[in-house]
């Protein structure tokens, strides 16, 4: 069976690959295009280590199919850091010890940013509601619910 | 495994006809789980997003057409469309995760036939109908014929649906979606239950329709109980009534997310909460 030729954009960045049509998006990105801050951590769509945006909404890339990404935009952890300089989430995440192995860290900080970019000012329920499909096995969630809400009021200016 | 992106109805029904093996891909959340798990090796994956309208939330005849890749998230972000279907919108949004909502569709969770699935009950207590396109052409269908028992669904070789249709529906008319799981997000549900009513001018019921998920091995309409509710303003009595209607009819099973008795219980409760949620917002209460 011929491979499929995807062109899409991944990160602002014109991209193309060939995939067979079994391999998910999170099998693309991180066995041939070796961006590999997406993690693969259940398979099934419950733990949300793979999440990424696509057209501007968050999935679970372990349940999209790399051929599917044809024409679309892909947005994964990779494009969140301008350069050197990190995203507010991500300084925080680290400042604030709001992670622990890491593993789901870059799954929670991409629904984190498409949060705060949807609704600038969350309450606690609305933070612990919407990373419901984010699992930490490590950390007990209160200090990444608390570095997402005070990362919300500092890029509001209101920290 | 091949994989498909008909641009056309007739393409995609060409295409499921001419290969038994084939399976349709909208949002994906349960076809992937399931091809990942290798409980299913189909020899071809159909995405039919790429088909004009299936990604649209239309107007039409006074209600409203949901196409049959809409996410449940988009559904959830559409202002005129839960204003006028409140209940079937919340049963959508039950559905998964955040990331999971981004994906997954109604006509997915009515198709994958599971006797839980969150979005159905309100889809049948609304009279909901879902149009079918298939070698011979189209058909429209009401909403609870198309599971048979769990994992059966009624579409014939080459079928697939196109959308959901959610009748007009007269003035002071709502409906509420409530269901029991033992957290608060990410869990199947032990009972689901949904209630769509109408009302009179002075505030009695004309109409009811009750509906219940996750008793029996596919989606309940309940007459019976919706009976309980008409020409009452869903007071004790008529709640009481109700609520002792949707117990007898549920026919569960015992498993570890609940006993028969226990989903039996709580079928009563959800349709007595359902029903008074569905009636606040009918009068045009905030709720």
């Amino acid at each position: 069976m011929s491979r499929i030729h995807v062109n899409t954009t991944i990160n602002g960045d014109a991209t193309d690959y060939l995939c067979e049509a079994e391999d998910t998006l999170l099998d693309v990105l991180r066995d041939q295009l070796d961006m590999t801050g997406s993690k693969e951590g259940c398979a099934s769509g419950d733990c949300g280590a793979c999440t990424v945006r696509l057209d501007g909404r968050l999935v679970c890339s372990c349940l999209v199919l790399g051929a599917e990404a044809e024409g679309r935009t892909v947005e994964t952890i990779e494009g969140m850091a301008d350069g050197e300089t990190l995203h507010p989430l991500q300084k925080n995440f680290i400042d604030k010890a709001a992670l622990q192995c890491g593993i789901c860290t870059p799954g929670i900080l991409v629904a984190a940013k498409d949060l705060l970019e949807r609704n600038p000012d969350p309450t606690e329920e609305e933070v612990r509601y919407w990373l419901a499909g984010n699992l930490c096995r490590c950390t007990g969630y209160d200090k990444i619910i608390r570095t997402v809400l005070e990362t919300a009021a500092e890029m509001r200016g209101a920290a | 495994m091949k994989f498909e992106t008909p641009q056309t109805i007739e393409a995609a029904t060409a295409l499921l006809a001419a290969d038994a093996g084939a399976r349709v891909l909208a949002g994906g959340t349960d076809l992937l789980v399931r091809l990942r798990a290798g409980q299913i090796e189909p020899s071809a994956v159909i995405d039919i997003k790429r088909i004009k309208g299936m990604s649209d939330i239309t107007q039409e005849d006074g209600g409203w057409r949901i196409g049959a890749a809409v996410p449940c998230s988009v559904m959830g972000e559409h202002d005129g469309l839960k204003a006028a279907y409140p209940g079937v919108v919340e049963g959508a949004e039950l559905i998964g995760s955040t990331q999971v909502q981004g994906r997954c569709t109604m006509v997915g969770n009515l198709c994958n036939a599971g006797p839980a699935g969150d979005s159905v009950p309100a889809m049948v207590a609304a009279g909901a109908s879902v149009r079918i396109a298939g070698p011979e052409g189209t058909r429209d269908v009401p909403v609870i014929d198309i599971p048979l028992s769990p994992g059966k669904t009624s579409l014939a070789k080459g079928e697939f649906v196109t959308s959901v249709f959610l009748p007009a529906r007269p003035a002071r008319s709502s409906d509420a979606y409530l269901r029991f799981i033992p957290r608060t997000e990410m869990d199947i549900a032990v009972v689901g239950c949904a209630v769509n009513l109408s009302l009179n001018e002075d505030g009695t019921v004309k109409e009811a329709h009750v509906s219940l998920g996750a008793v029996a091995p596919k989606v309940l309409d309940v007459p019976e109980a919706a009976a309980a509710l008409i020409g009452s303003k869903c007071e004790d009595a008529a709640l009481e009534a109700l609520a002792t209607a949707a117990t007898a009819a549920a026919t569960p099973i015992d498993d570890k997310r609940g006993t028969v008795a226990f989903r039996k219980d709580v079928s009563g409760v959800l349709a007595r909460r359902a029903a008074k949620l569905a009636y606040t917002r009918a009068m045009g209460e905030k709720s």
